[in-house]
């Protein structure tokens, strides 16, 4: 029995067994919603207050001009009340229409798209040759496994200023390159190279995750599908692209989505590769608009908010469409 | 349930009788399939590895420039940077509020996503697609939209610079992925047994805890994991909610090292190696469980 079937099983719940008279069953069916809202509260009362009313409180910060200076806030013992005004849609106006428009949103815009396609691509492609790797019957292959998860065992601060290290001026990696008599470029300075070494850092970061959930895939596809299509002498190429691929894509859709999502509003490696305040041109849109609310003085409340308010609709949009896709190929399993 | 299952998948494919056919494949890969199976494994461990290795190869050497020119490090290994880290900087202080923060946080995170999980593994109320969808939506809420009013929020209610404050911010990050997760993983527990506990006279929560969570332990084991390091590894609140040094996390604390006119570059390291200790053990304490638990929710998706 796989996890396949399993599944199958569980979407059928609906016909399932002899079942007892209609009463009962309503009786049952009010029961078990009873018992499914109890379990359900937490998440939905913690998420509502804690995710939903600041979801709002920060959308409404958006149509005001608040910043630091003018928030409420408490100075030693005075407290002086809020002084923002509402202004309606022009923090949206100025972000995305502004004259500044293309240096403070549509650059980083631009980047945060090639950086979230092309780190997602990597993730996915690296691990799943991992874990096909990983999946063939090979002497250590545990101990392989153990060694490959290590990036995502150890904290993400921790690693990164690790390259941080390696990446400086003179640090490892450009001693090696020296070595190697290659040129060595300035990894922490110059644009490209900054975006270059974020990509490369946030792979490396990204990749256990997919490995781990794509091989967990590979070993619930049924190994007779493989053997029958070898009898139809299919190559192993061909069995790559017609039972590998096909097997793994529930699997897929979800790493790919979660990807995308996690990858959109990576905060962790770009803030604390280049610092707070540094690498303008690296940062995306969620360390940009982090550095506006809280990493230059007045601090920016309410485009800051703003920002966010435009990350949370691409990702909305984009998930809507995914999802509709994943709908129409029959791929979801929700 | 299914370790069991999953575990005789990846040992034996096929029952003997087919075992021939497998050995013949086998043998088509060859020594030069299997060199380079090893050769490619081996590289992408080292390529994983190296960023760790480098970081407790410098935590030997005492200054903070050496990082320039490792090889004179070779000549003076020491575990002075340990010792000053230990005994002159609030290490223990920040041990002290990462420990705390993340045991909450997976507390209270893992539980609460079982519970979670289980209903929407196991019954359809109405507004359960919506629920599922919030679920997933979560994990798209960027920090920037949120991270003002919660500190506004925060602070009228007193929590700013309390544990609390981020144990109730981290599991809202973790808690719908591993509800999400958990969710996979109790759809793959067959729902007979969830019959045979009520035949035996036990509620839905009777049941809930009696049988299925025991069962479940994978999968608890991985959601664990992920509440743990999702922890231990935010940066964002903790850096804008902490202000008090004493109760600083790792995450916080690491960055004092490195200001912009001085980086310690080798208290640093010897500090990342330390925080790397802990996690690696709790790691390791659930790396068994971490394929098997992770396909039940990839899968189930």
């Amino acid at each position: 029995m796989t996890v396949a079937i399993d599944r199958a099983t569980g979407s059928r719940r609906g016909d399932r067994a002899p079942r007892p008279g209609l009463g009962q069953r309503i009786r049952n069916g009010l029961q078990k919603y009873w018992y499914a809202y109890a379990m359900i509260a937490p998440v939905v009362i913690v998420l509502g207050v804690i995710v939903g009313y600041p979801l709002l409180r920060g959308f409404y910060l958006t149509l005001t001009d608040a910043n630091s200076l003018n928030s409420a806030r408490t100075i030693g013992v005075n407290h002086i009340a809020a002084t923002y005004r509402f202004i309606g849609l022009d923090n949206y106006k100025d972000i995305l229409f502004g004259p500044l428009s293309y240096d403070r949103f549509w650059s980083h815009f631009l980047w945060t798209v090639f950086w979230t396609v092309a780190c997602v691509a990597l993730h996915y492609t690296i691990g799943l040759g991992l874990a096909l790797m990983l999946n063939e019957k090979l002497r250590g292959r545990t101990f392989y496994r153990v060694l490959l998860v290590l990036p995502w065992a150890v904290p993400t601060f921790v690693t990164v200023f690790s390259w941080r290290i390696m990446l400086a001026d003179s640090g490892a990696l450009n001693q090696i390159l020296h070595a190697l008599h290659l040129p060595q470029p300035q990894w922490l300075e110059d644009t490209f190279w900054q975006r270059f070494a974020a990509i490369m850092v946030n792979t490396w970061c990204g990749v256990p995750f997919m490995m781990l959930s794509l091989l967990g895939g590979l070993q619930s596809i049924d190994s007779t599908l493989y053997e029958a299509a070898e009898m139809d002498g299919a190559s192993a190429w061909q069995r790559f692209r017609h039972v590998t691929l096909p097997g793994l894509r529930s699997v897929s859709s979800t790493v790919v989505l979660l990807g995308i999502i996690w990858t959109f509003n990576q905060f962790a490696i770009i803030f604390l590769l280049f610092g707070p305040t540094g690498a303008p041109d690296a940062q995306i849109l969620v360390t940009w608009a982090y550095y506006l609310g809280f990493g230059q003085q007045p601090r920016d409340f309410a485009q800051s908010a703003a920002y966010g308010v435009l990350l949370l609709s691409v990702l909305t949009v984009f998930t809507s469409f995914y999802f509709r896709w994943l709908k129409r190929n029959d791929q979801l399993a929700v | 349930m299914s370790t069991t299952t999953l575990e005789k998948t990846q040992a034996t494919p096929a029952p003997a009788a087919r075992a021939p056919r497998r050995a013949r494949r086998r043998g088509e890969r060859g020594p030069l399939g299997a060199a380079l199976l090893h050769g490619g494994l081996a590289v992408a461990s080292l390529i994983a590895l190296a960023p760790v290795a480098w970081l407790i190869f410098l935590s030997l050497g005492p200054e903070k420039d050496d990082y320039l020119h490792p090889g004179k490090i070779l000549g003076k290994f020491t575990f002075s940077n340990y010792s000053f880290v230990l005994q002159h900087t609030a290490f223990f202080d920040w041990f002290k509020s990462t420990m705390i923060v993340a045991a909450g946080t997976t507390l209270i995170g893992v539980f609460v996503a079982a519970t979670t999980g289980y209903a929407v593994s196991r019954m359809r109320f109405p507004g359960y697609k919506q629920l599922m969808w919030v679920l997933l939506l979560t994990q798209a809420f960027p920090i920037a939209i949120l991270v003002v009013p919660m500190y506004e929020i925060f602070s009228e209610l007193g929590l700013i610079d309390t544990y609390w404050a981020l144990i109730v911010i981290n599991c809202t990050t973790a808690v719908p992925y591993s509800a999400w997760l958990l969710k996979g993983y109790f759809d793959t527990i067959p729902f007979e047994i969830d019959e045979a506990g009520r035949v035996d006279g036990l509620s839905p929560f009777g049941t809930f805890f009696r049988l299925i969570l025991p069962l479940a332990r994978p999968g608890l084991a991985v959601a664990a994991f992920y509440n743990f390091i999702t922890a231990v590894g935010e940066v964002a609140f903790a850096t804008t909610f902490m202000l008090d040094d004493s109760k600083y996390t790792f995450a916080v604390g690491l960055q004092t090292f490195v200001s912009q006119h001085d980086a310690q570059w080798n208290y640093m390291a010897a500090t990342a190696v330390l925080i790397a200790i802990p996690v690696s053990v709790f790691f390791y304490l659930v790396q068994k469980n971490l394929v098997t638990g992770l396909t039940a929710g990839g899968t189930k998706g």
